[in-house]
């Protein structure tokens, strides 16, 4: 029985080149001399760090625990002794630095002691998900974004289809292939285990018609399953889809299993679905049914100055070089080096950088394989981009609003919602870096965001400030009144007292009360008026000068 | 070792821009074929004196704003205007109407508005409406096609002549008639079925030797739509509204009859205009639903400017018109962005509504 799907918009046909990395099975990788291990490999706060440097450590102990909910802990890949904890350079667009435990292996790789869960499905889906929280599992596939995390949907959202990507439809990349060729039991018991957490309607393993190997040993690997948990009915269906790039994208997969669109700036569970990659999926079966965290993964290496191109079972932290080395480098092809696919990886300037939770491939490419694109022609506005754009959106606006700095109409035009997929700069024949236009203008827009809000919170803090002030003032000028009034009060008192003592009799005039200038309140009386004299004169100065000056 | 910093995506197709101009030349070939065997060397003279006039204008032009030459020659999109420009004149134009007319679109339509890429309005139309406007007996004087009664073919060298009179005089006289477009325009009280006679300027459906004209420029059209070079929605709404605007307005065959819909599908530079020049993606809408729009704007144009306008043809007019409307169609026919229940997004972002003029 197949599907119906529902396709999606736009998309390219790039050469796959796959073949290459798909001649070997899934290689080991020696121990490296020393693992460096970032604290920040996912989307969220970095991990805090639990050991010291000299500490000795067990493979799968925990390094560094979560901090706060948007998190992920790092665990020992082997066992061996912490050598520092200092900012290395990380693999990362930017080439941002962060915080590392470096560790030297003892070459005993001997396990901490690891807890499985033996029975998922009798266990609490809070319990699981704690597990899953514990062992450090991020997405694997795209930006690293914390597992538990996404299985944790606010209690009034209810998540009817599990979708477990493993289109993988980046050009080059055979991570996943490989491991759903290996490990296609693995894979469908994290399927279950997540169906269990979530308790889908269905769970939709997609995969890419390009992969017929991976697709067989997954639909055995379900029918395994249908033989054996004779009793227990499951959801699992395995859906081919066509090969076209980017239905691995999250939004576009949604879109071609369902036919539903995630709203622009929500995430899918607001249409009531989670998307799970395979990699993640299999390392969700570790943790719970091994007590394993994650601490390695599947590793494509690939590209023509590669001679012995595969995918490599690589320990997190391993530095890169080592991987190239053992994969055959040959240093004088190499031109650029792409950690993930040529359409959405980066390049990184160097080979020291560890190998982290999301890398899925490392592209070590020729400069005939990626020759350095050639000055961009005048955008002539033919339509490709539109016509490849899997969001729908017009690139081409977006391109002249990006160049013409008309921040407005870029987000008018719902900039926002671009995926930065790359289809547009592949079919463009002008050969113009769309994608890097679009990134430097979503810079822009970000930045004039933050601007705002500090602007606006200058000016709030500026208001109020303005406002006490003028409170205080007019608190003061009150105070003074008063004072000022209580004075003339008690002067016509003092006055009419003195009148009326008068009155009664001429003869007490020496009396000690009508003496003056001992008077506290007459002293203010006559400074005040002293103050009116100098005002007044001061005031007919102004004016003589005045007069002199218009004379 | 040195590796490239170079940011996403690294791998690149094959299109460029040169290459979608050749294609758009050796797309006109059908077309060429037919103007030159109904209508003499002229057509090709004509071509050929065009082409040297824009790469010249191209050059003077690029070399003024101290680009690099061969950089910007390799485009081809010079090319492609003074291909369209000479297709569109008549055969045997004078020299000095090719160079203003491709000189003024290089130079004024498209420089002095950006280069390429970056001109409002079709620099071909330009051209032609310039030429229109300026020199109207000249630009009236067509041929008579071959098999229209009286025709004599003219050999290379009378036609060089007589393009170049520098050269000489030509051995023969020049006989030149309205084209079929005009004469059905100019028809003081006659029905069509008069002035139809056989022998006659007309043919089968329309003009003699337009037909095939128009069939060729159909042809080289759909070869364009095969290649993915142009998109179906301009060509298909620009026919079909012209389609049927002559069938509304029709009016039968007698003195008050405007002609059919296929002597409008036939006639003049319809089939050239609906594949070669209203889909200039440079100043045409650009999304899909815009196109149509545009399309549809420009073949009711024609039909209009053609029926009660004062001239024959109309394309370059109607080009012209919907340039001007396009900024304001893709401003309004937006796709709907994925995630997004429509087209415009100020409803999330209600202050970008002030912006939102052009």
């Amino acid at each position: 029985m197949s599907r119906k799907l529902f396709s999606f918009p736009g998309g390219i046909h790039p050469p796959e080149n796959k073949l290459q990395s798909l001649n070997l099975p899934i290689q080991p990788v020696p121990l490296p001399k020393r693992l460096i291990l970032p604290l920040q490999q996912h989307i969220g706060a970095p991990a805090k760090a639990l050991v010291a440097a000299g500490d000795l450590v067990k493979k799968g102990q925990c390094l560094a625990q979560t901090q706060g909910f948007v998190s992920a802990s790092i665990h020992a890949p082997t066992s061996g002794t912490v050598v520092e904890i200092a900012d290395h350079e990380i693999p990362h667009s930017s080439g941002l630095t962060s915080l590392c435990v470096v560790l030297q292996p003892d070459g005993e790789d001997s396990w901490c002691e690891c807890l499985p869960i033996a029975d998922f499905s009798a266990a609490q889906p809070a319990e699981l998900v704690e597990k899953i929280r514990q062992s450090g599992i991020t997405g694997m596939g795209g930006a690293g974004f914390p597992t538990s995390v996404k299985l944790s949907p606010p209690a009034d959202s209810k998540i009817e289809t599990l979708i477990i990507n493993a289109v993988e439809c980046e050009p080059y990349i055979t991570a996943d292939d490989m491991l759903m060729r290996e490990r296609a039991a693995g894979v469908i018991e994290g399927a279950l285990i997540l169906t269990h957490i979530l308790q889908t309607r269905e769970t939709l393993v997609a995969i890419e018609d390009n992969k017929p190997d991976a697709i067989a040993a997954m639909q055995r690997a379900v029918e395994a399953l249908s033989e054996s948990h004779n009793s227990q009915p499951h959801n699992i269906e395995i859906v081919v889809i066509p090969t076209r790039y980017p239905s691995g994208g999250e939004k576009q997969l949604i879109q071609n299993l369902t036919g539903k669109e995630v709203p622009s700036g929500k995430p899918p569970l607001h249409v009531g679905i989670v998307v799970q990659n395979t990699a993640t999926t299999y390392a969700v079966h570790r943790a719970i049914s091994f007590g394993e965290p994650l601490i390695s993964r599947i590793v494509t290496l690939t590209g023509e100055a590669l001679n012995k191109p595969g995918n490599y079972e690589t320990l997190l932290g391993t530095p890169i070089e080592h991987l190239l080395e053992l994969a055959g480098i040959n240093n004088q092809q190499l031109s650029r080096l792409i950690m993930g696919g040529p359409m959405m990886g980066f390049a990184l300037d160097s080979t020291t950088l560890p190998v982290v939770k999301t890398t899925n491939c490392l592209l070590a490419a020729s400069s005939t394989e990626y020759p350095e694109q050639p000055p961009a022609n005048p955008c002539i506005r033919c339509g490709a981009c539109a016509e490849a754009c899997p969001a729908s959106l017009l690139p081409q606006q977006l391109f002249w609003f990006s160049m013409g700095g008309e921040l407005d109409k870029a987000e008018q035009y719902n900039l926002a919602d671009c995926i930065e997929c790359g289809a547009c700069s592949y079919v463009c024949p002008s050969h113009i870096p769309l994608v890097q236009y679009y990134r430097a203008t979503k810079g822009e827009l970000a930045q004039r965001r933050a601007d705002l809000i500090q602007s606006d919170h200058a000016r709030d803090r500026f208001e109020f400030r303005e406002e006490r002030l003028a409170k205080e003032k007019a608190e003061k000028d009150a105070k003074r009144k008063a004072r000022a009034e209580a004075a003339a009060k008690a002067q016509a008192a003092k006055k009419a007292a003195a009148e009326l003592e008068a009155k009664e009799g001429g003869a007490t005039k020496d009396s000690s009360d009508a003496k003056p200038p001992s008077d506290k309140e007459d002293v203010v009386a006559a400074a005040l008026a002293r103050v009116e004299a100098k005002k007044k004169a001061k005031a007919d100065a102004t004016a003589e000068t005045q007069q002199q000056e218009s004379s | 070792m040195k590796l490239a910093k170079v940011t996403s995506p690294h791998l690149h197709g094959r299109n460029d821009t040169s290459h979608v101009m050749k294609v758009v030349i050796l797309a006109t070939l059908p077309g060429l074929a037919a103007l030159s065997w109904f209508f003499g060397w002229g057509v090709l003279i004509n071509l050929i004196w065009a082409w040297i006039v824009a790469l010249g204008c191209e050059a003077i032009v690029v070399k003024i704003r101290k680009r690099p030459l061969g950089y910007y020659l390799n485009d081809y999109s010079a090319l492609v205007t003074a291909t369209l420009l000479g297709l569109a004149l008549p055969p045997l134009a004078p020299w000095w109407l090719t160079l203003v007319g491709v000189g003024f679109a290089i130079i004024v339509a498209k420089h002095l508005y950006g280069g390429l890429g970056s001109n409002p309005f079709n620099p071909a139309a330009v051209g032609y409406v310039v030429l229109l406007i300026s020199f109207p007996v000249q630009m009236s004087s067509w041929l008579p096609a071959r098999g229209v009664e009286g025709t004599i073919p003219l050999g290379f060298i009378d036609s060089l002549k007589s393009i170049f009179p520098v050269l000489g005089n030509a051995s023969v006289d020049i006989v030149t008639q309205a084209t079929p477009l005009d004469l059905l325009k100019q028809r003081p009280g006659l029905t069509i079925t008069e002035i139809w006679q056989p022998g006659s300027a007309f043919g089968r459906f329309a003009g003699v030797g337009w037909e095939w004209v128009n069939i060729g420029f159909l042809i080289g059209g759909l070869y364009l739509l095969f290649r993915k070079i142009i998109y179906w929605q301009i060509p298909v709404a620009m026919l079909g509204s012209l389609t049927v605007m002559s069938i509304i307005f029709w009016g039968g065959s007698g003195s008050e009859g405007h002609g059919s819909p296929l002597f409008h599908l036939l006639s003049g530079a319809t089939m050239l205009c609906a594949f070669f020049i209203a889909t200039d993606p440079v100043t045409a809408a650009t999304s899909n639903r815009g196109r149509l729009i545009y399309g549809a704007g420009i073949g009711v144009l024609i039909y209009v400017i053609r029926v009660w306008g004062s001239y024959p043809d109309a394309a370059a007019f109607a080009v012209l018109l919907l340039n001007f409307c396009a900024p304001l169609i893709d401003h309004y026919v937006q796709p709907r962005t994925y995630g997004h229940s429509s087209g415009h997004n100020s409803g999330q972002h209600s202050d970008n509504d002030r912006s939102g003029d052009s």
